[in-house]
């Protein structure tokens, strides 16, 4: 349960690092990009997928 | 705002709309539910938390049908959907509980024995979400499931799966395979829990023969066959002969005892029962098929599957006509029909008789769909969830 809680916590991460990414990005290609790379972290932290 | 702000807000709005959808697809596959309308020999409907109290909550904390027969006997316990992706096994579950009539003994049916598996399917695989079979009155909805738990109720997996308590290394995703699992231990992961607590309820129940219904691929040798504990083969080695002799060829092979965690190998060595294992062949699995949906899983056909077995690469036959869920669901029924009779003539004093279940031809003649009982003519107090 430990380790669970642990690996939460470091998709939390990666979602904020790819979504302070998109913000300072310049290029809307890198900016979808950004985005769909988001998606399966994001559902993962709402416990969807 | 500038432009720049805007083009973000669009694109994280277009991630938006497509998490939606996408996270609205899961969500419906995960909570599908699967009515089951009992039949007139369902005593009891247990939960497997009864049998150890911890599962309690959990995704797998699932129904166990009982029938009770009118006289007393032996005590078998069918296991459907080890593998969710395995349908035919999971279908004949359902047909016993709906049907099932006992007239001696008791059996104990499960129709989602990984029911966390059912919630999900292979990631990146491209697999239905579930599928339809039809019936008289329309059809029934089912989930596709998967091979393993859902990584929503265990996760992360670890690089290698130290098998429990033999120590043999496993491939790491394997920790969710409950038939990788047994015999299982009470503080161990969900899947550890859930076989812990089908040993618990073979110990309570004093179950003499436990069947784990389960599908396998054409590539894959073991298949069209029952895997049997050393104990068992007797047993076995009789249904095979009557059932090849008499509906369609089953064979049988011997579990290995260096191939540790399988119900077929791990229930014998823990506990009194035998367990038995059957394989029936399903096109869906093979890794050279081609498009991956639910008419495939029902119909079984496959083009790229018939030339692997032109070329000699299979180890069952396929044409064009395929495997379809009905000949995979009578394979099924007829195995388990056939083993209650042969159990039945070597232990006299310990009878499992049941009736009103169809065999192999009357399956295929019928359709699957015809032993399926609907849920809204039905008294709600015979309709259960799984």
């Amino acid at each position: 349960m430990i380790i669970t809680i642990f690996y939460y916590l470091l998709v939390a991460c990666v979602v904020a690092l790819l979504g302070w990414n998109l913000v300072k990005s310049r290029k809307w290609q890198e900016e979808v990009l950004y985005v769909i790379v988001l998606l399966p972290f994001v559902l993962r932290l709402l416990r969807l997928k | 705002m500038s432009a720049p702000v805007v083009r973000k807000i669009v694109i994280i709005a277009l991630g938006g709309v497509l998490a939606g959808f996408a996270g609205a697809d899961f969500y419906r596959g995960r909570h599908r539910r699967e009515p089951v309308v009992v039949g007139p020999s369902v005593a009891e409907v247990k939960t497997l938390a009864e049998y150890f109290p911890p599962l309690l909550g959990t995704v797998n904390d699932l129904n166990i049908y009982v029938l009770e027969g009118k006289k007393p006997g032996g005590t078998f316990l069918v296991l459907g959907g080890s593998h969710p992706e395995e349908p035919a096994g999971r279908l004949a579950a359902w047909i016993l509980a709906e049907n099932g009539e006992m007239e001696a003994g008791r059996l104990f049916v499960v129709l989602s024995a990984c029911r966390s598996g059912t919630t999900v399917t292979r990631p990146s695989g491209a697999y239905p979400a579930d599928y339809t079979i039809p019936t008289p009155w329309g059809g029934q909805t089912f989930r596709m499931g998967d091979r393993w738990a859902n990584p929503l109720d265990q996760w992360p997996d670890p690089e290698v799966y130290i098998h429990y308590p033999t120590r043999q290394q496993l491939a790491y995703m394997d920790i969710r395979n409950l038939n990788r699992a047994w015999p299982g231990r009470p503080n161990g992961t969900l899947t550890e829990k859930t076989t812990y607590a089908f040993i618990k309820l073979i110990e309570k129940e004093k179950v003499d023969v436990v069947i784990d219904l389960h599908e396998a691929e054409l590539q894959y040798p073991v298949i069209s066959t029952i895997v049997v504990h050393q104990k068992g083969l007797d047993l076995a080695a009789m249904v095979s002969m009557i059932l090849t002799d008499d509906e369609f060829k089953m064979g049988m092979e011997k579990s290995p005892v260096e191939l540790r965690g399988l119900s077929h190998r791990e229930i014998g060595d823990h506990t009194d029962a035998i367990p038995l294992l059957f394989e029936s062949p399903e096109p869906f699995l093979d890794a050279t098929r081609g498009r991956t949906d639910a008419k495939l899983l029902l119909e079984g056909k496959d083009e790229f599957v018939v030339k692997a077995g032109k070329r000699g690469l299979l180890f069952e036959k396929i044409d064009e006509k395929g495997w379809p869920i009905d000949i995979r669901v009578g394979r099924h029924t007829s195995a388990i029909l056939e083993t209650l009779d042969v159990w039945t003539t070597d232990h006299p004093d310990k009878p499992v008789i049941m009736t009103h279940v169809p065999k192999y031809a009357e399956v295929i003649a019928r359709g699957t769909g015809t032993f399926l009982r609907d849920p809204s003519k039905a008294d709600p107090k015979t309709v259960h969830y799984e």
